[in-house]
């Protein structure tokens, strides 16, 4: 009993000494966290995460090459100390969830029949899978048995459906996939995600300019879900009440419905639901990344600018907004009347912006008030330049500076802010655009007796949308086409009296398409007005490069449209922390391009920051179509009359600037969302009475 | 030189440590599941072997059978290789940090592993010399690894194959582990 006790102690006691001594002679710093990371995982060393033990994994862990979730037998308890542990690092404290592309599953056609094992993973090595769509989901649920959370299982129509609260963001599911469908993503990378030519997209989600999931949140309204409409729009455009309002909606163009039947009425459902969140008057909860500590400058509070700092802020950066007019809202407040999108709406939208602590600082001029030196000074690691077209185009003719002559956007500007204009009895508004009908239409609630649109083409030729021009033609302007002004004529007192124009006749196409106006000789005609507002395009007024006395400034260059220049596909301008989209960039154009372009932008200036190379998204789909998405003919799709928009009665809304545009009901709104055929790629649901066959 | 060659075979084949004796079983299903981290335990578990085999052997014939305590070898060997496991990982660490970044993480697992520990019992036994102790060790371990990586490439294939639920994963490893064990079996008579 003795000399083993001895024994022991002494065998015990020269291996202690022996490693007590070594651990100070072989000492090497590691990461405290490693071992408190260890602490936090299950302790079985049983290998389900692929790395050899706890400790290796905890190692994996803290050099940033496995998620927090990497132990798969862990708690959630403990993923979270873990990922508290971690937290520490900028950035990463952000948990990734499992996200499902494709909503295709079982509605392609099959290429083969399959008779192997039940896998993904296997059947995806004899063609890429039996389905016709090439890169849709295979729908054997590979995915589904990688779970280790039970967070993924597979819907009624064939694709994985995740469950958000189950998901830990493990990656398993990603791993499983053969074919890219699934995909864990932290919620940065989901807003910055940008549309690919491999991705199932419909053709309506590939048109939008904003890349919006439109068959998706269609989706969700017609289950009733409409928060989770909103919040799908919300992931692409921050302004969906002014948008679901002006947006001439290219996307209805590409739907498919639209090559056998009226196109489904996109915008009008937006604005459903966008007006259901307004409505209930409570916000539906936006999220955010957690703070990275960097300070971006938007100058400019417009659609572009609103949209780049909303999407910087919910990726965790902090912005603050410059604008040069008393309000935000760039155009949308100051371009377009309150009869189309009442001021009280774009406040909505707008503070639901602000509120995610976004800053704005209003009545500051850039290149005036100031600089690119005093941001550079306070901390501004990049900036971003939505200045907008502010400055119209001028009619270059005689006599247009007489007394009752004015230009396009500085009226509707002028009106918007309040501004008392002496107006006269009749006027003419030169151009065909937007801005002309919204200048037109504005005179007459003004109470103007009579208004013209003149303009040198005809009306199909007319830029502006189609449905402003219905709108017009029912409250009575007048419509003088093949008309090219030449001579505004004054009275003895400067006052404008009559407009002269010169008829035409439509030649041969031109580049943009149209037919070229050609002057008759000697056609010369006169029209008394006593009011003539030229509104024939706009370019941005670049004057803050005069008057910033910055040395860098002279760096920015300019194209000969007075628009900043960039690479289109990153936004950067030639000063690489300069970044610039919207109007400011492209000249004028829709709203929702100036959005699409602020995220774009968005995603540049966050590459920038982390330094990382700034380059274009690959395989970009930008402004492209999928060829083999776009059909000319679409079986199983039956008439269904498209839901009309309702709105006020002409007789009401003249003598005021009340919304004409009405919300649609919610029953039509359901009728609508069910004639979506809830397309991909190259699926589609026919209507109801054909059997489910493409 | 020809008996050692015959050892290492009977003890590479006839006697695998995992397919004939049946030990080490927890390190044979948890990190067999991918080929790298098959091979990287394999290395590890040759390397520990060797050094646990030899400094056992030491401490059998110079402590335990010298004081007359060969009662204690069990426990005594334990604290042995525990504390030789630990030692070699802080030297790797410090001195080889690129043999350390390939093994280390595979040593704390082994540290009280019945493997190693059966190897060094086995030893002992069979009354080995010094050198017929280093040659068996290290036929043992290669044996380890043999059975561990062809082990391995077994479950790969496994992963994609359609397996009834109920016996997913460890259940039709453990079958496949017996099937493997069986075919070693035929090794026997071979010396």
């Amino acid at each position: 009993m003795i000399p083993a006790l001895l024994f022991m102690l002494g065998i015990g006691a020269v291996c202690g000494i022996v490693l007590s001594l070594s651990s100070k002679v072989f000492y090497v710093y590691e990461d405290p966290r490693i071992s408190q990371v260890e602490n936090n995982l299950a302790g079985a060393n049983c290998g389900g995460c692929g790395y050899a033990g706890c400790s290796a994994a905890a190692d994996a862990i803290v050099s940033g090459k496995e998620m927090p979730s990497l132990c798969v037998i862990n708690s959630k308890e403990g993923t979270q100390a873990v990922a508290k542990i971690m937290g520490i690092n900028a950035g990463s404290a952000e948990s990734p969830m499992s996200y499902n592309m494709c909503e295709g599953g079982l509605r392609a056609d099959n290429k083969y029949h399959y008779m192997g094992i039940s896998s993904c993973k296997a059947m995806s090595l004899v063609f890429g899978g039996k389905r016709v769509c090439g890169v849709g989901c295979i729908g054997l649920g590979d995915c589904v048995k990688a779970c280790q959370f039970n967070a993924v299982h597979l819907g009624s129509n064939g694709y994985p459906v995740v469950d958000d609260d189950q998901c830990v963001g493990c990656g398993a599911c990603q791993k499983a996939c053969p074919k890219e469908i699934i995909e864990v993503k932290t919620l940065s990378e989901k807003l910055m995600k940008f549309n690919q030519v491999n991705d199932p997209l419909a053709p309506c989600a590939q048109t939008c300019p904003a890349e919006i999931n439109i068959p998706r949140y269609i989706n969700q309204l017609r289950e009733g879900k409409y928060k989770e409409a909103v919040q799908t729009i919300r992931m692409r455009n921050p302004l969906p009440l002014a948008c679901g309002r002006v947006c001439p909606h290219p996307c209805e163009d590409q739907c498919r419905r639209g090559v056998e039947d009226e196109p489904v009425s996109i915008n009008q459902l937006k604005r459903f639901v966008a007006d259901y969140e307004m409505n209930t008057g409570s916000r539906i909860p936006i999220t955010c990344a957690p703070d990275t500590g960097k300070k971006i400058a938007v100058i400019g509070g417009g659609p572009a600018g609103l949209s780049c700092a909303f999407f910087l802020r919910r990726i965790g950066h902090q912005v603050n907004i410059f604008e040069a007019m008393p309000k935000l809202g760039g155009m949308l407040r100051y371009g377009i009347p309150e009869y189309r999108l009442p001021k009280k709406v774009l406040e909505w939208d707008i503070q639901g912006i602000l509120d995610l602590g976004i800053k704005a600082f209003t009545h500051l001029n850039f290149g005036v008030d100031f600089g690119l030196g005093s941001l550079m000074a306070s901390g501004y690691e990049a900036v971003f330049l939505g200045v907008g077209a502010w400055e119209d185009y001028s009619l270059g003719i005689d006599g247009e500076d007489l007394n009752g002559c004015f230009t396009g956007i500085n009226f509707l500007q002028r009106i918007s802010s309040g501004e008392k204009i002496k107006l006269g009895r009749t006027a003419a508004v030169v151009g065909g655009g937007n801005t002309a009908v919204d200048c037109a239409r504005t005179l007459l609630r003004l109470g103007l007796d009579k208004v013209y649109i003149v303009y040198r083409r005809t009306r199909k030729e007319m830029p502006a949308n189609e449905v402003e021009i219905v709108a017009s033609e029912e409250e009575g302007i007048h419509f003088v086409f093949l008309a090219a002004p030449t001579r505004v004529v004054g009275d003895a007192d400067k006052k404008c009296t009559q407009l002269e124009y010169l008829q035409m006749q439509l030649g041969e196409p031109d580049a943009s398409g149209r037919r070229r106006p050609e002057p008759i000789e000697g056609s010369e005609t006169l029209l008394d007005v006593d009011m003539v507002i030229s509104a024939i395009g706009q370019s941005p007024d670049a004057s803050f490069k005069k008057h910033d006395p910055h040395a860098r400034m002279t760096q920015l260059e300019l194209t000969r449209w007075n628009t900043i220049d960039n690479d289109p596909a990153i936004l950067q301008s030639s000063i690489p922390y300069i970044f610039t989209g919207g109007d400011a960039a492209t000249g004028p154009a829709l709203v929702v391009d100036a959005i699409g372009s602020g995220r774009r932008a968005a995603r540049s200036i966050d590459c920038f920051l982390k330094g990382e190379p700034v380059e274009p998204v690959k395989d970009s789909l930008q402004e492209k179509r999928i060829e083999e998405s776009i059909f000319t003919s679409v079986d199983g799709v039956k008439q269904i009359q498209r839901a009309k928009m309702p709105e006020l009665h002409v007789n009401q809304r003249l003598n005021s600037m009340v919304e004409v545009d009405l919300v649609l009901p919610k029953d039509s709104a359901h009728k609508e969302a069910e004639r979506c055929l809830n397309c991909c790629r190259i699926c589609y649901n026919p209507d109801s009475d054909f059997p489910i066959s493409k | 030189m020809g008996d050692l060659f015959v050892l290492a075979i009977s003890c590479i084949f006839i006697n695998n440590i995992l397919l004939a004796q049946f030990l080490g079983n927890c390190p044979f299903l948890g990190t067999s599941k991918k080929m790298e981290t098959a091979i990287g335990m394999a290395m590890a578990v040759i390397f520990v072997l060797v050094m646990a085999g030899l400094i056992t052997w030491i401490v059998d014939i110079y402590l335990l059978k010298a004081l007359n305590v060969e009662y204690l070898r069990t426990v005594s060997f334990i604290l042995v290789i525990a504390s030789l496991v630990q030692f070699v990982e802080m030297f790797l660490k410090k001195s080889i940090p690129g043999l350390y970044a390939g093994l280390g993480i595979f040593l704390p697992l082994i540290t009280t592993n019945c493997a190693v520990m059966g190897v060094c019992l086995i030893n002992i036994k069979e009354d080995y010399t010094f050198l017929q102790t280093a040659v068996s060790s290290f036929a043992y371990a290669v044996g380890f690894g043999l059975a561990l990586i062809l082990f391995a490439g077994v479950r790969e294939r496994i992963d994609i194959a359609r397996v009834p639920k109920c016996l997913q994963d460890t259940s039709i490893g453990l079958v496949t582990a017996g099937i493997i064990a069986l075919t070693f079996m035929s090794f026997k008579g071979m010396v």
